[in-house]
């Protein structure tokens, strides 16, 4: 077995007394296309958080590439690799959706001698690719729901992640606009780019994931192949209720 | 295209600074260089806090400290090496980049209205340390000889009054600098999301530390002079939150999101003040500058430069602005 993209363990993030994550261990491999459920307030946007540096978790290490990086804040994070979106979209809204672009091309792949002509050829490629290509000069406060969550991954993409965190891309888009992201991850996916999906639409799941972890209350309840986690009784009573 | 633009702005920044000279070597009468310094001085506090409170939109209560501690670096330096006047102001604005320095790092942690808060009590803090230090006067206050004017000068009000302009040309090159390079893309992508920005890959917390570092010197800068100016200083005015208020309602009203807005308020503002101070009162001031804050506030959000609709610089603007 090759050596984990990414290694959480033993995470563990208290808010005074509520215990939001219970010592967490998970390994991440290259290329896997990870899958992260659970109901609402298991702890799934805390654990990324705790990843990308947006929080530091009260105990436990995040390794990237084998190095350190719990000590790490975000903006070094998402420099060595690591680019997430949000679970309500966060855009730069007095800026244009190539501006929000530019922003991650000059200061998470520290592209600071991109000549103008060169960026904008960077900007376009992305944008092309999220079919957004027709809005780049527009203000990101002017976009539409499915634009704005495609305008975050365009912005987590424009910092060439080697591990892409998605939260909750699909939440309240219609089921055709759920599959047309989803497709999009697909495709990100295919470029060799690893990815951690959390959602709450199950099909897009299952489609999605090549293994699926399922949080409840801060703890691991299930982990493996989505269809064996989706029979597992723990994670049916986890979402029903007991 | 950059390089154009850049060389028409670097040609104006020369021909107001000979320009200015000009009006000295001509001009025999003192007094419109007396109240045209204080309109100067105003133009770089407003440009300078508009890097911090306009750009990444931490708004800074605390433009008199930095401005008090220039007018007393100026006065230490002065008084115990006998130092000239540029020494006094790189001597004022290193003080005032350790100050920003210092204070960023104590607060720039706290987001949005703490800071405010805490930079109301950094002017007190450093107010109450200078009213009780007697080298510089303490409470009473401090009275200075100005040393004779150097040519082609022959008044020290005229010298200091080119000074200042000088200061504007510097403050507004540093301010159109940050503006366009890629700290003013970081500054306005963390005011409009500080975790997204931290998210995508600005380290936030050194540009806020930048900003503030670039604006306390220029502030303390703008400062430095004004001993000499009044050929006297005491903390109760050197201090006074008059200074904090100006230099915000300035840029509002200018707008902050191009470097020209606070100039253009300064202007506006300062003029107006000149003009009631000799006409009325000098207590109207405050009313008037109160009263056009409201104004704009609710008339024109975005400032003169919203009204005016000058174009902020798109990234590259080839298919002009927003929708």
């Amino acid at each position: 077995m090759s050596a984990a993209l990414l290694r959480i363990e033993g995470m563990t993030k208290r808010f005074g007394g509520f215990t939001a994550l219970d010592t967490v261990s998970v390994d991440i491999m290259p290329g896997e296309r990870f899958g992260l459920i659970g109901p609402n307030g298991s702890g799934k946007t805390t654990l990324i958080h705790c990843i990308s540096g947006a929080l530091r978790p009260s105990a436990g290490t995040v390794r990237f590439e084998g190095e350190d990086v719990t000590g790490l804040p975000a903006h070094k994070r998402t420099r060595k690799g690591i680019a997430r979106s949000f679970q309500i979209p966060r855009p730069f809204k007095s800026m244009t959706v190539r501006e929000n672009l530019a922003v991650a091309l000059d200061f998470a792949s520290l592209d600071h001698g991109l000549s103008a002509g060169e960026q904008t050829e960077h900007v376009m490629a992305i944008l092309t690719r999220m079919g957004l290509a027709a809005k780049v000069d527009a203000l990101a406060s002017s976009l539409s729901q499915v634009e704005l969550r495609r305008m975050e991954l365009a912005r987590a993409m424009a910092a060439r992640p080697k591990l892409l965190i998605s939260d909750e891309a699909m939440a309240g888009l219609s089921s055709s606009e759920v599959d047309e992201v989803l497709d999009l991850l697909l495709k990100l996916s295919a470029d060799g780019i690893t990815i951690i999906m959390i959602e709450h639409i199950m099909h897009a799941v299952m489609r999605f994931s090549s293994r699926v972890m399922c949080l409840d209350a801060g703890k691991i309840v299930a982990i493996g192949e989505p269809k064996a986690v989706m029979e597992n009784k723990r994670v049916q009573e986890a979402y029903l209720g007991a | 295209m950059h390089t154009s633009k850049g060389l028409a702005f670097w040609l104006s920044c020369a021909a107001f600074l000979l320009a200015m000279l000009g009006l000295t070597l001509v001009t025999g009468n003192e007094y419109p260089f007396f109240a045209g310094y204080v309109i100067l001085q105003f133009i770089v506090l407003a440009t300078a806090w508009n890097i911090l409170g306009g750009y990444a939109g931490y708004v800074n209560f605390g433009t008199s400290a930095f401005f008090g501690i220039g007018v007393y670096i100026a006065i230490m330096l002065f008084k115990a090496l006998g130092a000239p006047i540029v020494v006094q102001i790189a001597g004022a604005a290193l003080a005032g980049a350790v100050l920003g320095f210092a204070v960023g790092l104590l607060t720039l942690r706290m987001q949005g209205i703490f800071f405010s808060i805490a930079t109301i009590a950094v002017t007190i803090i450093i107010e109450t340390c200078i009213t009780n230090w007697k080298f510089v006067g303490g409470a009473a206050g401090i009275q200075l000889q100005r040393p004779p004017v150097t040519a082609p000068f022959d008044s020290y009000v005229k010298m200091l009054f080119f000074v200042q302009a000088a200061l504007v040309v510097i403050a507004v090159a540093v301010a159109r600098y940050v503006q366009g390079s890629w700290i003013g893309r970081g500054l306005q992508a963390l005011r409009d999301d500080e975790l997204a920005a931290e998210c995508t890959g600005v380290p936030t917390l050194r540009l806020k530390l930048l900003a503030c570092c670039l604006s306390g010197a220029l502030m303390s800068a703008a400062g430095a002079p004004s001993a000499m100016y009044l050929q006297f200083a005491n903390p109760e005015s050197a201090f006074n939150l008059n200074y904090s208020v100006s230099a915000l309602a300035m840029a509002l009203i200018g707008g902050t999101a191009h470097w020209v807005g606070p100039i253009l308020g300064a202007i506006l503002l300062g003029v107006t003040q000149q003009v009631l101070t000799v006409t009325i009162s000098s207590e109207v001031n405050v009313l008037i500058l109160g009263l056009m804050l409201v104004l704009f506030v609710v008339g024109a959000p975005a400032g003169l430069i919203g009204l005016l609709r000058f174009p902020r610089r798109r990234l590259p603007a080839d298919k002009g602005g927003g929708p």
